[in-house]
Parts: C-alpha cells; structure tokens; sequence
C-alpha cells in the first residue's frame, strides 16, 4: 500500500491518465497531436498502450468506434485542442447515434486561459453537450482517476456511448495524488439488467397467441451478445427473424428463419412479413424512421413488444403493448423457458414464398459491371468469414442486401448519422482489434474521400485492410432521390474529378486493382483476398447510373415498397428525409 | 414528432448533481425538440452536493414524457418528477416597480389587498411591490397592475415541493 502511495506521488496528471488507461485494459489509442495535449502525448511514450497516429481527427474517432464495435471494448481517441476537438464532433455523434463505447480525451488550454481566446481554444464541452453519453471539463488534477474511472464505466455500460474528456494542459502537468476510487458514486445513473416477470409474462402470453409472429433485432442485441439466444428464442417458437442494418450479424443472416434486412432498402420479403405480422418483437431496437416509414400505418395491428436497455425508446416513435426493460441477453435467457412453439406453418410458408417471388436480383447481363454483382461475388468468395465495414450510401445498402452476415461483430457501418468517411478508418480501427481477421471496407467514391488520409496510417502500420470502392463517380443515392424524385434535376452530385484510386493507392505506397468488367470479379477479389502484406485497394468501377431496390420512399408506408423501378413518376417524400 | 398539439403546463421538480454544465445539458433536452422553458428555478437543496430545480414547459404530453425520459438519463440527474397530475405546494415571488406618484396609489393599494403584497421600497416617483402566490395569483395581480404604468418585472419563476412523504424525499435517502 505505501509503496502505491509512493508511486501515486511521483506522477502528472496525464500519467496518471495513462496508468488509469493501462489498468482498464486500454491497447490502442488513435490520435493526432497538438500543443493542449503534449503531457498526455508525452506520458505514452513511456507506456505500453500503443499510439496510432491518425492523419485527421475524424479519422481517429472512426478507428476507435470500428475498434469498439469489432471488439465491444471501448475506443480511445486523443487529440489537442480547439480545431482538433472540434474535429472529434462527428465522429461523437456517429457513436452516439450508435451507442459505440468511445472515450475522446481533448487537450485544453491551461485553466488559467479558459475562456479568454486562447490559443487553439474551443468551448468544447460546451460544443459537444448534445453528442455525448457524458463529458468532463477536468479542473483538479486530482479529480483524473475518479472521471477515468466513471468514463470507463459510463461508456460501456448501459446503453453505450461515447465520453469525452477536456483535459486542460495545466491540470495534465500538475502532480495528481489522488488514488484509485475505491467506488464509483454516480446515483443519477441507472443500468438496467433483468426485465421484470411481469413484462416477461406479458410477452410470453402475447407470443403465445401469435399466428404471424416477427422478430426483428437490431443494435442492441448485437451490443448484448443476445444473437444466441434470440436465435434459441425464434427456433423455438418457429418464429422468421429481421434484423436492422445495424443488427446484422446478431442471428446468422443464412439461418433459415431469417429473412434479412428490414426496412427502406430491406429484402421485400422482410418487408412482406414486417407488413403482414400480427406480432413484432423489436430487440435492441428502436424503430427508427428508415424503419418505420409512415409511422401512423406502421404494424398499427399487430402486438408490439419491445425490448431495450433504454426506457426512453419507449413509445419513442412507436408504442408498444409490452415493454421489456433491461440488457437484452439476459430479457432472452428469461424469457426462452416461458415459451413455446407456435403454430407458425402457414405463416413460415407464406415467408417462404414471399422469399422465392420477391428475390433480391440484378441483371448480370452485359459488358457493364453492377455494383450488386461485385458484393454478391464477394459473399460468396469471403463466406462469412470478414469482417466488413460500410461507407455510408447506394454501396452501404447494396452490402446490406448481398453480403449477409453470420457473426456478431462482424458488420459496422454507420447507421443512425449515417457518416460519410466512416467505413475505412472504421476497418482500419477494426483490423488493429483483430489482426487475425479478413477486414473489408467497402466505399463509395464519394464517402472515401472525406477520410483517404487514413490511406497513409493503414500503410504505415502494414495492415492488410482490403478497400473495395464502388466507383460510380456520383453521390450515388441522393442521384437516386433526384431521378426518383425530382425530375432527375441533378444536383451536387456529380463527383467529376475523381482521382485514379488506384494510381493514388500507389502513391502511399498501396497495392490496388481494378475491376472494370463482370469477368474480372472473381479473378480480382481472390487477388485482393490472397495479398496480405499491406492494405490494398479495389476500384471497381460501376455502371453509373443505378438504383437501390427495394425502396420504401421516405415517409411513405410499407404498402408503397417500390420491388423494381418505378414506371410512373414519385412524388416527393414527405414526412421524413 | 409531431407538432404540440395540446399545450398543458407541465412542471418538474428535478435533483441533480451540483455540477457545471447540468443545467446547459438539461436546457438542450427542452430546445433541441422545440420545447421553451417558461419557468426555472434553481438553488441548493436539502443535501450539500445537489441542486434542487423547478423547471415549467408547455406541450404535448407525449413530447412532455420525453423529454422527462431523456432528461432522466442525464447522469448529473438524481431525480426527476412531473407534477402534472397532482398539485403540489406553489409560490412565486415577483417584484414589480410602478412610475406612479403617491398621490396616484390608492388604486394599485386597492388592487394589491387581495394578494400577497408588500411595499418593498418607495420614493416619489416609483413604487416596488414585492408580491408572492402561486403563480396565477402573481398572473391575476399582475394583470390588474398593467394599468398603472409598470416599468420593471422580475418573477423568480415558480417553485413547488410535494406535500407529506413524497416518492422524492424516499429517493434521496438513497443518495450518497
């Protein structure tokens, strides 16, 4: 104990900051640096957390939410001040919106000069109050085991999600004395676990009249682990399962009751089924907009149960006639011995047929390469076995549709901000979590190069991160919105002036192909499957002009689900972005 | 969400950690979904290291219930509770300086012996009243002062406590 005491004693307060780190079990911290944050840049050089240095904030943020999601520890980010902090924003609320467990330490300005215009300084809790789980402007050197310890605690526990952590300069130089916690004091903060047996019966009595039942799992569930048991859960009630874009991986996507992704770019037999059941189950989800369509004709006569660890997504969008308060693993493991098979054939049959009338497809005829033909070919060639992350767009939702996933944790992609620039630091962040795993980061070209920077940080550290872009030198889907939507007006969305990725590849020092035509596919994904010395980078360049089907307009209801291109013209969505 | 459609008074009483940045946290769960904090209050409670709040807002109760839910989230928050469905125990004070001259003030005498009224200062040319109530007594004797040439208001906004043992005190046993 003196000796600890000791030891305490002698270190700043960003060593101290480090040790907390180390002692959570930290292993890697993605940052860039910067005059606020020197003493904590400094006390990592004599740490064994390794420091990956980043060539943007965002970047940083993305790593760490990719490292989180591939692994359910949280990521680290590090960055100075002002324009550094302010560069962390975005990638706050891709992991808020996602509940990803995140610590975000931003250098400050000594406290002396808060508030005074400093040099590189930014309000910065006060600019991220509305993307954080919680954050701390550290004013008392001694006060950094205490909020390391709660952040830790904060960010992963509950309904994840990420902390940051203003560090001003003065209070990382000064010498912390203080020691560990002994406990964590927080009594506004509550972590559900157990449902009650109440709800639990509830659901199993309303299950239990159920001819037509669905279950559709999302974020939660993977967070959780429940997949198992949401598994268990629908083999034993002969129950079909969808899932969210989000929770894919939770139920293996190949399992025969699992009908895929549901909602605005979902399988339209899940869409079927999501519009012809007389229950629906939502497990760690919260029926989001991309989700619901026209909330007033949404499931408005089936039983709707709802489980979460979040009380305030209840009734949040949709009301529900059950609500299961707690971590959804566990609500599983209680609620699995209070039900039994239902009497689900026709029902499953009805599944069945929608599955066989209303396939996902695409033309694979012609010289043109599809964007679906590309990431049909590659499900097959990776068979479940990479982890994949998504950019966000046309590519994001095709990956969707045709990669399907078996494993929790092996699909990220950011869904409910829906960023831009995510898919490859995300891959990067995962791959470092999982040295041993086939990482895919599938982009399009507009996304990719809101983050290529990274291109230099995933060579540098030789990661064997594969980058497949779907080139159709366009902001893809929001083309799609104009031409579906508005008279094909295109605007902004053109993204002439694209570079030669491959040549840019290059240029770090990255290998790269192309695939231009659909007998290239296979030939070129092996490739890119088999070279494992280095990132490497795939352009696959598509036909431009495309569309993602199915599609429920937005704000429309689940009976205006568009299988095939629409012959006469769309009004404009309403109701919804 | 749609538009309030109803536009109830809703009023909370809420516990929180003394920290800064509480009250920013919990005046962006109001305004980031369009809600306006018509009331606030703020000071010390019972226990040191926590803020006692009311806080009033008008709205949908379903936006209401939200907004509840989210603001119990907060980590800084202890406690939280709506006084909608039952009447808790309700003063506000008010001080109101009128431009009138004394030989002008028997009326606004006449006026202020129905409420809760004291003179808090006066000079020739100004009169300062330093009211208390609830918070429509305050509406109701404010309303019958707008005449007589009122030329500054300032209302502390209204504070509420539950009357006997209520689920709040309970909560706060608990507290460390």
């Amino acid at each position: 104990m003196d000796g600890q005491k000791m030891q305490v004693k002698t270190l700043t307060g960003a060593e101290r900051l480090v040790q907390c780190m180390e002692n959570q079990g930290v292993e890697y911290i993605f940052g860039l640096s910067g005059g606020a944050a020197m003493p904590i840049f400094d006390a990592l050089v004599d740490s064994k957390i390794k420091l990956i240095l980043t060539r943007h904030e965002q970047g940083a943020t993305h790593m760490a939410d990719g490292y989180a999601r591939a692994t359910g520890r949280p990521g680290v980010v590090l960055v100075t001040s002002g324009p550094g902090a302010t560069n962390t924003v975005t990638g706050l609320l891709t992991a808020l919106m996602d509940s990803v467990p995140m610590i975000v330490l931003c250098g400050q300005t000594p406290t002396f000069n808060l508030g005074k215009d400093a040099f590189q300084e930014a309000d910065v809790t006060g600019i991220t109050y509305p993307v954080v789980k919680h954050s701390y402007l550290v004013t008392d050197v001694n006060d950094i085991p205490r909020v390391m310890h709660e952040a830790f605690y904060l960010a992963t526990s509950g309904r994840p999600g990420p902390i940051l952590i203003d560090l001003p300069k003065d209070v990382t130089s000064a010498m912390c004395t203080a020691a560990d916690p002994e406990l964590i004091n927080m009594p506004g903060y509550f972590t559900p676990g157990r449902a009650e047996q109440s709800a639990l019966e509830a659901a199993a009595e309303a299950l239990s009249r159920s001819k037509r039942p669905l279950l559709y799992v999302g974020h939660g569930a993977v967070i959780a682990g429940a997949g198992e048991y949401v598994t268990q859960l629908a083999e034993k009630l002969h129950a079909p399962v969808v899932n969210t874009l989000l929770g894919k991986g939770a139920v293996d996507e190949t399992h025969e009751l699992h009908l895929g992704m549901l909602g605005m770019h979902g399988t339209a037999y899940a869409n079927k089924a999501v519009q012809n059941c007389d229950l629906i189950m939502a497990i760690g989800a919260r029926w989001d907009d991309r989700i619901t369509g026209r909330l007033s004709e949404f499931c408005r006569d089936a039983t709707r149960i709802h489980v979460d660890i979040d009380r305030a997504e209840f009734d949040k969008t949709v009301t529900s006639h059950v609500q299961l308060l707690g971590d959804a693993k566990l609500v599983m493991e209680d609620l699995l011995p209070l039900v039994g098979k239902l009497d689900t054939e026709e029902w499953l049959e009805q599944c069945a047929q929608w599955r066989k009338e209303f396939p996902l497809k695409y033309s694979k005829r012609g010289k043109s390469l599809r964007a679906q033909h590309v990431l049909d070919r590659l499900n097959d060639l990776t068979k479940g076995q990479a982890l994949v992350t998504t950019d966000v767009g046309q590519h994001q939702m095709w990956a969707a549709q045709f990669l399907r996933t078996r494993e929790n944790r092996m699909w990220l992609s950011s869904g409910g901000a829906g960023t831009m620039g995510y898919g490859f630091p995300a891959a990067i962040g995962a791959q470092f979590a999982r040295p041993e795993t086939q990482v895919w980061a599938i982009v399009g070209d507009g996304g990719f190069q809101m983050t290529l920077s990274e291109l230099a940080t995933a060579a540098i550290h030789k990661l064997p991160v594969k980058v497949l872009i779907i080139n159709n030198n366009y902001l893809g889907m929001v083309r799609q919105w104009q031409e579906l939507f508005f008279d094909n007006r295109l605007s902004g969305v053109d993204l002439e002036g694209n570079p030669d990725f491959v040549k840019l590849a290059a240029a770090y020092g990255i290998k790269g192909f192309y695939i231009r035509k659909p007998e290239e596919i296979d030939k070129v994904l092996k490739r890119a499957i088999a070279y494992n010395k280095g990132p490497c980078v795939v352009e696959a360049v598509v036909v431009k002009e495309d569309n993602v089907f199915p599609m429920i307009p937005a704000g429309a209801g689940y009976r205006e689900m568009l299988i095939e291109p629409p012959k006469k013209k769309l009004a404009k969505p309403e109701g919804s972005t | 969400m749609a538009a309030p459609s109803n536009n109830a008074l809703h009023t909370f009483s809420i516990i929180t950690k003394d920290q800064p940045g509480v009250l920013v946290r919990i005046a962006l769960t109001f305004s980031r979904r369009g809600y306006n904090i018509e009331s606030l209050a703020v000071s010390p409670g019972a226990r040191d290291g926590f803020s006692r709040m009311t806080i009033t807002s008008r709205g949908a109760s379903d936006g209401i219930e939200q907004i509840k839910r989210q603001l119990s989230k907060l980590i800084d928050v202890v406690y939280i509770t709506d006084h909608h469905d039952h009447a808790p125990i309700e003063v506000e004070i008010a001080l109101v300086k009128l431009r009138i001259p004394r030989d002008g003030r028997a009326d606004v005498a006449r006026i202020t012996e129905n409420f809760e009224s004291l003179i808090a200062d006066e000079d020739d040319d100004t009169l300062m009243l330093r009211l208390s109530g609830t918070s429509q007594e305050l509406d109701d004797c404010i309303g019958a002062l707008m005449p007589y040439n009122i030329e500054e208001l300032i209302r502390s906004g209204k504070i509420v406590m539950d009357t006997g043992v209520s689920p709040l005190s309970d909560a706060l046993k608990n507290v460390g």
